[in-house]
């Protein structure tokens, strides 16, 4: 028996508006979240990635299309019937209560007993380690403790799965890193399904089992942070996460030609007569221009990153590309704009896209 | 501190005193004398044809509840009419806030959830009683619910009932005018509280399993607390003291305290009882307001 997701949204449709002003925010999108993993949806906003959190949460109908938890249908159940919390992104804490208040509040309002409301109060606030402002009013804490308590009031009645929108947008970035790992923490402790909503690429890269890349309404890909970051399916996908290379070429027999000129000879199973490129900088080797098979070059400009550098080189039909150089360790880098040089693709790094 | 810095400290504690004093002067004219000269006054002997004569009396206070018997000066017993007045100003006063509160609070958060653009009208639709006089709009009240009113009129043509309905001058007609009146009291400070209130609560509400009920009880009605108890105070304290409002609607019979207190300076010409009845009122309010506040307090604390 194969087990079931434990979120499987199929064929969801929404859409806001009427008459001529309907906006598609989502456009039949299908997918399924794993028992105990880490979904992240990522999106540019207004992709619709929010709104599919809002509906597995509750807060919208679809306009069609079902969405399954563990294999049952909660498409039009409302969200207090839902075994499935949230953590805002404005942390929508209650201001009335205090922290123990606002993280027994789910409990207490699913008529648990009041010594098991308080004993898995104590237990969250262990789990956050807020033990020290189990009484203060929320107002009295800082924005990363403000996010702790969202987590653990959302954590407290054990959801089958936890929705995250956006939840650490609202940190700097030192806080982000903190709750980053915290995050993870969390999850793997609890083995509670975390699907976690964000348009940054780094943090979705770092803390997911799996991505779904969404854009236009539309889910363009989903896979493990590596499936996603080395073979992505399409530009969109390829542009949005990390930095890349675009190269137009055409089909020659077993390999591809460039404006340039230059054959590479790539593996693919794409038939499209014309098709992109992609690498990424990282895979971009300088070489001597008098190399054979190298793909001849000028420096355009350099930038240095601290830990690398970006060699910012134009091809001969006036292409961009750009390489990243590793730091040595004086630093130097016995480059000059203006340099003639040669370019490698690592092999297997370039990736076809068919447009 | 150096003598120098201490001398400039003295100076500017004088300015300060300078500068407050007009204001502490015409506080003292406008709201302490009229009280004090109210205090003295039910501490005299009513004056034949009113005023008051100075001698020490303590008439004036006793007789808000205790009364003289006509026929054996010096026996006293408790005065009935004056309990009912004092019940019926206390009862209706209550019931107006309550009910007030009922309608306002609704009409309050529909006002607030409407988009700003409208928001404006609607509030300024609130406010449209205020542009006539206060008297004109209680005799209209009158036009509605009289025997030969619009209420009893269009009743009796639509066959609900036969007899008119004996509305004007009872306790209902009060209640009615004063609800009416007031309303406006109750809708604005609650409509400001909900405006303030973060509605992505809600959610968060629902999300945590709380129905609706739970939602409005656990989360809406203590965070926009504040409002009601404003909006609670502003209709009590003048209902209590209603004059025109039980002078139209209610007949010289169903008095409240205002009208109780009129009586005593005009045709009654017993001002020490008057102005003890005034003091009363004053320190009914007071207690009122003092145990109001302190129990709503109390039980924001608990959550």
């Amino acid at each position: 028996m194969t087990q079931s997701p434990a979120i499987e949204a199929r064929n969801t449709v929404k859409e806001f508006g009427q008459g001529s002003a309907v906006v598609r925010a989502l456009d039949n999108v299908s997918v399924d979240i794993r028992k105990g993993e880490f979904f992240t949806l990522l999106g540019p906003s207004g992709c619709g990635k929010t709104t599919l959190l809002r509906l597995i949460a509750g807060f919208e109908m679809p306009t069609s299309g079902t969405i399954l938890l563990d294999g049952q249908d909660i498409t039009y159940l409302p969200p207090n019937q839902r075994p499935v919390n949230t953590v805002f992104q404005s942390y929508a804490l209650f201001p009335h209560l205090t922290v123990a208040q606002n993280i027994g509040f789910g409990l207490q309002m699913q008529g648990k007993p009041k010594p098991e409301v308080a004993a898995r109060t104590d237990q969250m606030l262990a789990l956050v380690k807020l033990e020290a402002m189990a009484g203060r009013k929320t107002s009295q804490l800082s924005g990363g403790q403000q996010q702790r308590v969202a987590l653990a009031r959302a954590l407290a009645p054990q959801p089958k799965v936890l929705l995250l929108d956006e939840p650490l947008s609202a940190l700097d970035l030192k806080l982000r890193k903190e709750m980053q790992t915290e995050l993870k923490r969390l999850q793997l402790e609890t083995g509670i399904t975390f699907v976690f909503v964000t348009h940054d690429q780094e943090e979705a890269l770092t803390m997911s089992d799996r991505i779904g890349v969404m854009s236009a309404g539309h889910l363009q890909q989903v896979g493990t942070p590596k499936d996603i970051y080395t073979q992505p399916k399409n530009r969109f996908v390829a542009s949005f996460i990390g930095e890349t290379n675009f190269l137009p070429a055409t089909r020659e027999g077993a390999g591809f030609r460039l404006a340039t000129g230059d054959l590479l000879d790539v593996a693919s199973t794409s038939t499209a007569p014309k098709v992109t490129l992609t690498v990424r900088p990282e895979q971009v080797r300088l070489c001597d221009p008098s190399e054979a098979g190298a793909i001849a070059a000028t420096l355009t400009n350099l930038v240095y990153f601290g830990t690398d550098t970006h060699c910012h080189l134009a091809l001969s039909d006036g292409t961009e590309v750009v390489a990243r150089q590793q730091s040595t360790a004086s630093g130097d880098i016995s480059l000059s704009q203006g340099q003639k040089l040669g370019l490698r693709f690592a092999p297997g790094a370039v990736q076809v896209l068919e447009e | 501190m150096s003598p120098a810095e201490e001398a400039k400290e003295a100076t500017s504690v004088r300015r300060a005193w300078a500068l407050t004093t007009p204001a502490l002067v015409l506080l003292a004219l406008a709201a302490a004398g009229p009280l004090l000269i109210m205090v003295i006054y039910s501490f005299l002997s009513p004056g034949e044809y009113g005023n008051v004569i100075w001698d020490f009396s303590t008439d004036g206070w006793r007789g808000i509840l205790w009364s003289e018997d006509i026929f054996e000066p010096g026996k006293y017993m408790l005065a009935d009419a004056h309990l009912a007045i004092l019940w019926r100003s206390i009862k209706l006063s209550i019931m107006t806030t309550l009910l007030t509160c009922l309608i306002g609070f609704p009409t309050a958060w529909f006002i607030a959830t409407k988009p700003p653009k409208t928001r404006v009208l609607w509030l300024f639709l609130i406010t449209i009683p205020f542009w006539t006089n206060l008297l004109i709009r209680t005799f209209a009240v009158n036009e509605v619910i009289r025997q030969e009113g619009i209420l009893n009129t269009f009743l009796i043509w639509a066959g609900v009932i036969t007899e008119p309905l004996r509305i004007i001058y009872t306790d209902i007609a009060i209640f009615t005018g004063m609800a009416y009146v007031y309303l406006p009291f109750m809708v604005l400070p609650i409509f400001a509280a909900i405006d303030r209130f973060d509605m992505r609560l809600l959610e968060a509400g629902y999300d945590l399993y709380a129905s609706r009920w739970q939602v409005l009880r656990r989360i809406i009605l203590p965070i926009v607390k504040p409002g009601i108890v404003a909006g609670s105070i502003l209709v009590f304290v003048p209902s209590l003291g209603a004059y025109v409002i039980p002078r139209v609607l209610g007949g010289g019979k169903n008095m409240m305290i205002g009208n109780f207190i009129d009586l005593q300076f005009g045709q009654g010409r017993n001002w020490p009882l008057g102005a003890a009845l005034a003091v009363a009122l004053l320190i009914i309010v007071g207690t009122a307001l003092f145990f109001y506040i302190r129990a709503t307090e109390r039980e924001g604390q608990n959550g």
